[in-house]
C-alpha cells in the first residue's frame, strides 16, 4: 500500500510543478468545443428538449475524464523512456500492483480535475446540472476504465511515437464518436450496434442521464464500465511483468 | 553476500550472460570489468529485478532475487548508468520519493535526507530541481538516492562515466568513503584506472563470461610488473617483464620505438582476450 501511494504521489508532485500549465492545457479543448459547438453550431439548438449547451457539458465531461485518464500514459512513457524513472520503480520493493495502482490513482485524480474545470467553464457559462451520486460514480469508473488502459498502453508501446500513435488511432475517434457531441440514437442502426461497443457511450450516457437529473441510473453501462475497467487493471498489472525486459 | 550461480541471459539468440558463478563478499569494492556490450549492465539488472534471467540462480545477503524478490531488492541501492532522476523535483524530493518507495517511515526519511545530502556534499542545493544541476551533481544525487535506505549491497553501474576527470576523482572518493563505511560495493567499470584504484578484487568479463577473477595485483602479476610497448610497422608490440631492469635490457636489443611502463588491467584483459577493455 505504500509503494503504491509513493507512486502517487510522484505523480501528484508532478502535476503540482506543472499545475498552471496543466489547468490551461485541459482547459484549452473544453473551452474551443464551447465556443464552437455550444455558443456557435449549438446556439439555437435542442436535444431531447434540452438546449445544446446542456447536452455538451455532460459529454465534454465523459470525453475530458476518457482523454486526461489516459493521459497519464504520456507521463509514464516519459519516466520510462526519457528520465528512466521506471527503473527506479522497478528497482524498489513494491508489487506491481502497487505500481499500477499508484498510476491508475493518479490517472483518476487527473481526470476528476479536469472534470471539475469543465463543470466551472460550464456554471460560467450558466449551465447548471446535477451533480449527484450516479453523476461521480460514471466518472470515476470512466477514468479508472482509461487510466487503467493508459498503464497498459504504456507498458506495450516500445516508443513515445507509438503512444501518440495509439492516441490518434483509438482514442481521438473515440472522443468524437462515444456520444460526445451527438446523440447515439440520432445514428443509423448499424452506426448504433457498433458505437454501443465503446466504453465511452456508455460513459456519455450515463452521465449525461445523472447530470439530467435521471434517478435511477442504467445500471448495465455501470457495470460494463466497471468489468471493462477491472479487466484492464488485471491486464496492466500483467503488462508491468512483461514490461522488464 | 552476493552469490551467483549459473546465471544466464539470452535475449532471443543473442546470449548476453553464459553460466557466470561468482562470490562477492561482504564489505568487499568488487569490480566487474569488460568492453560495451560484454554483459555487465546486464547482470545488474539482474540482480537489482529490473530484468529476469534465463537461467541460474543469485543471492543477495542471503535472499534468492526471483523467490524473495522484495527482501533482496531491499537489501541494494542501484546506481545505474543513465541518470534516472526525476528533472521537474528538487534534489530533496527525488530522495524523498525514495524512501517513500522504500517504505520508511517520515522522521527517519527526514533524517536520511539530511544525512545523505551532507555525506554527498550536496545539502546546499536541496531545493534545486534536479535539471539545474550540473553532471557529477546529478550523479551525487543519485548516489546519495541509493544509500537512502542505508542498503548492504551498492550496486554502480559505471558511475563515472561521461565525467571529467576531477569530477571522476571526487566519485571515487566517496566510492572509498561508502566502502570504508561497511557498505558492499558491486561496480561494473570499462575504466581500467578506475577498477585498479577501487577495487579489491576483480572480475574480468567477455562475451557473457568471467574469463579472469582475481585481485588486481595477482592479475597484473601475471604478465609481470614492466611493460615494454614497441611499435613495429604501425602495430603495437607488448612484452612483459618481472624487473625493471628486464625491462631495460630488452630495449636495448630491440630496434624501433620503445616505452616502458608499470603492467596495468588493461594488459592482463588484452592477453586474455586478444582486445581492449576501452574500445
Amino acid at each position: 500500500m505504500r509503494g503504491c501511494l509513493a507512486v502517487y504521489h510522484r505523480e501528484l508532485l508532478i502535476l503540482k510543478k506543472k499545475f498552471w500549465r496543466q489547468t490551461a492545457s485541459m482547459s484549452v479543448a473544453p473551452l474551443l468545443y464551447l465556443i464552437a459547438f455550444g455558443f456557435g453550431v449549438g446556439k439555437d439548438l435542442q436535444v431531447d428538449g434540452r438546449s445544446y449547451m446542456e447536452f455538451l457539458i455532460p459529454g465534454l465531461v465523459a470525453m475530458s475524464s476518457m482523454t486526461q485518464a489516459f493521459a497519464i500514459a504520456s507521463e509514464i512513457n516519459i519516466a520510462r523512456f526519457y528520465w528512466r524513472i521506471f527503473e527506479e520503480f522497478q528497482a524498489a520493493p513494491i508489487r506491481n500492483i502497487a505500481y499500477v495502482t499508484g498510476e491508475v490513482l493518479a490517472g483518476i485524480t487527473r481526470a476528476l480535475f479536469a472534470v471539475a474545470l469543465i463543470l466551472f467553464i460550464g456554471l460560467l457559462s450558466g449551465v447548471v446540472l446535477s451533480y449527484g451520486l450516479f453523476f461521480w460514480l460514471a466518472v470515476v469508473l470512466n477514468s479508472f476504465l482509461f487510466a487503467s488502459m493508459a498503464v497498459c498502453m504504456a507498458m506495450l508501446v516500445r516508443s513515445h511515437a507509438d503512444q501518440a500513435l495509439l492516441t490518434n488511432f483509438f482514442i481521438t475517434p473515440m472522443a468524437f464518436l462515444g456520444g460526445t457531441f451527438f446523440p447515439v440514437d440520432h445514428m443509423p442502426l448499424w452506426a448504433q450496434k457498433i458505437l454501443n461497443f465503446l466504453p465511452l457511450t456508455h460513459a456519455a450516457q450515463s452521465i449525461r442521464a445523472s447530470s439530467f437529473g435521471q434517478a435511477t441510473p442504467e445500471p448495465f453501462s455501470y457495470l460494463l464500465l466497471a468489468a471493462m475497467g477491472l479487466a484492464l487493471f488485471v491486464l496492466a498489472f500483467h503488462c508491468v511483468n512483461k514490461a522488464k525486459d | 553476500m552476493i552469490r551467483i550461480e549459473g546465471l544466464t541471459k539470452h535475449f532471443r539468440k543473442v546470449k548476453a550472460l553464459e553460466g557466470i558463478d561468482l562470490h562477492v563478499r561482504e564489505g568487499e569494492l568488487f569490480a566487474y570489468l569488460g568492453p560495451n556490450g560484454s554483459g555487465k549492465t546486464t547482470t545488474i539488472r539482474i540482480l537489482t529485478g529490473l530484468s529476469s534471467p534465463t537461467s541460474g540462480d543469485a543471492y543477495l545477503h542471503g535472499f534468492h532475487i526471483l523467490r524473495e524478490t522484495l527482501q533482496a531488492k531491499r537489501q541494494c541501492g542501484l546506481v545505474p548508468q543513465s541518470i534516472n532522476l526525476d528533472h521537474e523535483l528538487t534534489v530533496q524530493e527525488n530522495l524523498s520519493i525514495h524512501g517513500k518507495l522504500f517504505q520508511m517511515p517520515h522522521r527517519l526519511r527526514n533524517e536520511r535526507i539530511e544525512e545523505m545530502l551532507h555525506y554527498v556534499d550536496i545539502a546546499d542545493r536541496r531545493k534545486t530541481p534536479v535539471k539545474h544541476l550540473s553532471g557529477g551533481m546529478k550523479r551525487r544525487v543519485m548516489i546519495a538516492r541509493a544509500l537512502m535506505h542505508s542498503p548492504k549491497i551498492l550496486f554502480l553501474d559505471e558511475p563515472t562515466v561521461g565525467l571529467d576527470p576531477k569530477i571522476r576523482r571526487r566519485i571515487w572518493s566517496l566510492i572509498k568513503k561508502i566502502q570504508q563505511n561497511g557498505s558492499t560495493i558491486f561496480l561494473t567499470t570499462h575504466y581500467i584506472e578506475e577498477a585498479e584504484f577501487l577495487a579489491q578484487r576483480v572480475a574480468f568479463l567477455d562475451e557473457g563470461q568471467i574469463i579472469a577473477l582475481d585481485t588486481p595485483q595477482n592479475l597484473m602479476n601475471r604478465l609481470g610488473k614492466w611493460a615494454v610497448d614497441n611499435i613495429v610497422e604501425g602495430e603495437m608490440e607488448t612484452t612483459y617483464h618481472s624487473s625493471r631492469e628486464g625491462a631495460n635490457a630488452h630495449i636495448l636489443r630491440q630496434d624501433g620505438s620503445l616505452s616502458v611502463r608499470r603492467v596495468n588491467l588493461e594488459d592482463v584483459f588484452i592477453s586474455v582476450t586478444g582486445k581492449k577493455v576501452q574500445p
